[in-house]
């Protein structure tokens, strides 16, 4: 078995593990912690296939990002997580179900695939050999694919609007500093100047 | 085949130090150090919480606000690597593509910053 | 090097940089300038209609753009227009009730706008790449509009349910893309359509089950059963005109897109996709009609109704061929029509400082609005089909394309759900013109309201006769003109 092999059996079988356990662990921190190691995994099978970037991305995205942005919700949410997990068994068969499905579709095309090996050939585009996967995306993207890469953009736009529809609330009352009011501030403004006589209070 | 992967071995080494180093703190931490409890050492000090009990509370909706607004610009830069890497092939037209696309990502910058989405108050 | 051709996607080009004019312009005006965001986002939408006539006239036939990534042709642009005026119809219909509801805020519109810019990119697009970020901008748009009203837990429920259901669906689209672009080795729909017509290809397993993943993805979007689910409780939960929304011009971009990808991609693997769009059209007509009978809120009626209704285009669809696809779009043109009545009339419907949606409460609208009330009943007999009014050309161009490709049983199916259909189109007519009063509704004051009302009330009375002609012509030409 080569060295290559190794690495993917290793990999492939902790991300199944960890994937498995992100649905079986009782701490649901736990769940998001084995998420990470499954992503962190995926990340080695990209790197085996030779997709740097989406590796990389995969990390400083996923984990990075989306991972934590979990933690925070489980962490800072006020759920009861054992209740929620009450219908787990209820709907475990039909999981399964579905499971077992797309399974045997993934078997189904894995099979047509290694008894129709012409249809490897019909890719338009191949990796091209002597660039590296980063420069052959980049050469794609912002080129022959600016459409999809702009209108990604919108979307981009699109979810920063939701965000803050969906959550920004103005509180009243609080006070904020205004550094730009701060600084405009003058003598004539903020001070004011009386004249006290002598015994008197102000 | 085998041969690229030799080229990840600084970060396998980097990550058996990362191991080996941890793994040992935590050994070390269990086995050498001086363990004589009594109940007062372990209850809460004075005034302070029982410091057992879920650690779950609600939360302000803004921490999830700016988690998801950092997603955004961590995509907005996972576009940036490509790019910068193949500037040289796509030239003007590529680097004018980035352009726009930065410009609609200001556009929605401007919109959090007006609307006060960046601040803490 | 990419070669930039604008002249096909100069609406897209509009609605996009009006959009983010429109945010700043909001944004940084405040409540002085909200008025000016709703006139502009409703001309913005009308002149990229406008944009995509006069794009069609730089050139004749069909345009690329993009390399191929999207095309203009005269499908395109038919409904392109449609969804146009379908976005634009609800938005003149929607800001008196966001007012009193207390949710007049710029976003709404800018986010319709967005969500436009998603449908247009969805029906010009020829690559599987183009179909993924256009849906996906416009159901993200959607997700937000449906927790627009974020303090009523029945708003950010329906948003909840949506998002999740909807991100679902894009996960299945997706994987079916993938399993495509493994088996045809590109996205674009030119090469798939290659490899699909090649020999072997209907007994490649993989390209069939990415085709049905990606089918199945749609089916969701357009809410056909087993994938309707979500949409009574989000066209219920979500804000009335938001529903209004969704029902129109989405639901055109989706079933368009539908016709893109099966009678372009997979034009040659009719037999592969036919199987899916009968069995989806024959469990929505059923599953739609039975469950519309119990209802007793008028926004979950229309809900079952659309169901209903997109099990009818479906049956079009599957009829295949120039004539289905005919059908299917002269269908949605009618059907817009209609659902952007209902939900007006539904708009209409406060009484003591609230929106009623109860039914019970239509009941002797007759006697206390008879205007209203007159245009309800047209707008109900139409959506129930009945000749001649406008809906009933609409049932009749599709039975008859399912007719001619043969599938009589599917019509007769399609005809049985229409007759017991009528049951609860009727009982709401009983209900205005027959019983007595229940509630009297506050008088409408808001003109956008009023207009909508009487233009889908005159177009699907008995008078559209007179559009019949035209349309059905238009319709033709534009089935006739498909690119791809």
């Amino acid at each position: 078995m080569s060295l290559t092999a190794i690495v993917f059996y290793v990999l492939s079988s902790v991300t199944v593990l960890s994937a498995v356990m992100v649905i079986a662990a009782r701490n649901p921190v736990h769940s998001v912690l084995f998420l990470i190691l499954a992503f962190f995994n995926s990340a080695g099978l990209f790197v085996l296939l030779g997709a740097e970037l989406l590796a990389m991305l995969l990390v400083i995205v996923y984990v990075g990002a989306v991972a934590v942005l979990f933690l925070f919700v489980v962490m800072m949410l006020d759920i009861n997580f054992v209740r929620l997990r009450e219908g787990f068994l209820r709907y475990f068969p039909i999981g399964v179900l579905i499971g077992a499905v797309l399974a045997a579709e993934l078997v189904f095309v894995v099979g047509t695939w290694v008894l129709t090996p012409e249809m490897a050939g019909n890719l338009r585009q191949p990796t091209p050999e002597d660039v590296t996967n980063t420069r052959a995306l980049g050469q794609l993207i912002y080129t022959d694919y600016v459409f999809v890469f702009q209108t990604a953009g919108m979307i981009l736009l699109t979810a920063m609007i939701g965000a803050i529809v969906l959550t920004l609330r103005k509180r009243p009352g609080v006070k904020r500093q205004n550094i730009a009011q701060q600084l405009a501030r003058s003598p004539e403004t903020a001070i004011e100047i009386k004249k006290v006589k002598t015994g008197e209070g102000i | 085949m085998d041969g690229f992967l030799f080229d990840y071995l600084p970060i396998l080494i980097l990550t058996l130090i990362a191991v080996v180093v941890s793994g040992l703190f935590i050994v070390l931490a269990l086995t050498v150090y001086p363990d004589r409890p009594d109940p007062e050492k372990l209850s809460a000090y004075e005034s302070g919480f029982d410091a057992f009990g879920d650690a779950r509370g609600k939360f302000d909706v803004r921490f999830y606000l700016v988690a998801i607004l950092f997603i955004i610009f961590d995509l907005e830069v996972a576009f940036l690597f490509p790019w910068v890497v193949a500037l040289k092939d796509i030239g003007l037209y590529g680097w004018l593509s980035m352009g726009v696309f930065l410009t609609i990502l200001t556009v929605g910058f401007a919109y959090e910053w007006k609307k006060g989405a960046l601040e803490w108050e | 090097m990419a070669t930039l051709t604008v002249t096909p996607v100069v609406a897209e080009i509009l609605l996009a940089v009006g959009a983010m004019a429109l945010l700043l312009v909001g944004v940084y005006g405040g409540k002085r300038t909200l008025s000016t965001v709703w006139t502009g986002s409703v001309a913005l939408v009308v002149l990229a209609g406008a944009a995509v006539l006069w794009s069609s006239d730089q050139a004749p036939g069909v345009q690329e753009a993009f390399g191929g990534m999207l095309l203009l042709d005269g499908f395109a642009v038919f409904t392109k227009v449609l969804i146009a005026v379908g976005s634009a119809g609800v938005l003149v219909m929607s800001r008196g009730y966001l007012v009193k509801r207390d949710l007049d805020r710029f976003e709404y519109p800018v986010l319709a706008v967005l969500s436009t810019l998603g449908m247009f990119i969805m029906v010009s697009a020829t690559d599987m790449l183009t179909v993924y970020v256009g849906l996906e901008l416009q159901s993200l748009a959607l997700y937000v509009l449906a927790a627009f009203a974020r303090d009523r837990a029945r708003s950010t429920e329906a948003g909840l349910k949506y998002f999740v259901l909807g991100a679902l669906s894009s996960g299945m689209l997706l994987y079916g893309i993938s399993l495509v672009y493994g088996f045809a080795g590109s996205t674009a729909f030119t090469d798939i359509a290659a490899i699909a017509a090649g020999d072997g290809a209907a007994g490649n397993i993989g390209l069939i089950v990415g085709l049905v993943f990606v089918l199945a993805g749609l089916a969701f979007k357009i809410s056909a059963v087993p994938f309707h689910m979500w949409t009574p409780d989000v066209y219920e939960g979500a804000p009335t005109s938001v529903t209004a929304f969704f029902s129109a011009a989405p639901k055109v971009a989706s079933m368009a897109l539908f016709v893109r990808i099966a009678m372009g991609a997979f034009d040659d693997m009719i037999d592969q996709w036919q199987q899916v769009a009968i069995f989806l059209a024959v469990a929505s007509m059923v599953v739609g009609t039975g469950l519309a009978l119990v209802q007793t809120n008028i926004k979950r009626l229309l809900a079952y109704s659309s169901i209903t209704h997109v099990g009818y285009v479906l049956a079009a669809l599957a009829a295949g061929g120039e004539a289905g696809r005919e059908a299917v779009i002269y269908y949605m043109a009618i059907y817009i029509t209609m659902t952007a009545g209902a939900f007006a009339v539904v708009l209409c419907m406060r009484q003591d400082e609230k929106y009623s949606e109860d039914i019970a409460d239509l009941a002797g609208l007759v006697k206390t609005r008879p205007a209203l009330a007159v245009a309800m009943g047209i707008l109900m007999i139409s959506l129930l089909g009945f000749p001649p009014f406008l809906g009933f050309w609409a049932k009749y161009t599709a039975f008859l394309a399912v007719v001619d490709a043969g599938l009589v049983w599917l019509a007769v199916i399609g005809m049985i759900a229409s007759v017991v259909g009528g049951y609860y189109y009727l009982r709401v007519v009983k209900l205005m013109f027959f019983d007595e009063p229940a509630a009297s509704f506050e008088p409408q004051r808001d003109r956008g309201v009023k207009g909508v009302i009487l233009t889908t009330a005159v177009a699907n009375s008995p008078l559209s006769l007179l559009l019949f002609g035209p349309l059905n012509t238009a319709a033709a030409n534009a089935s006739r003109a498909f690119g791809l």
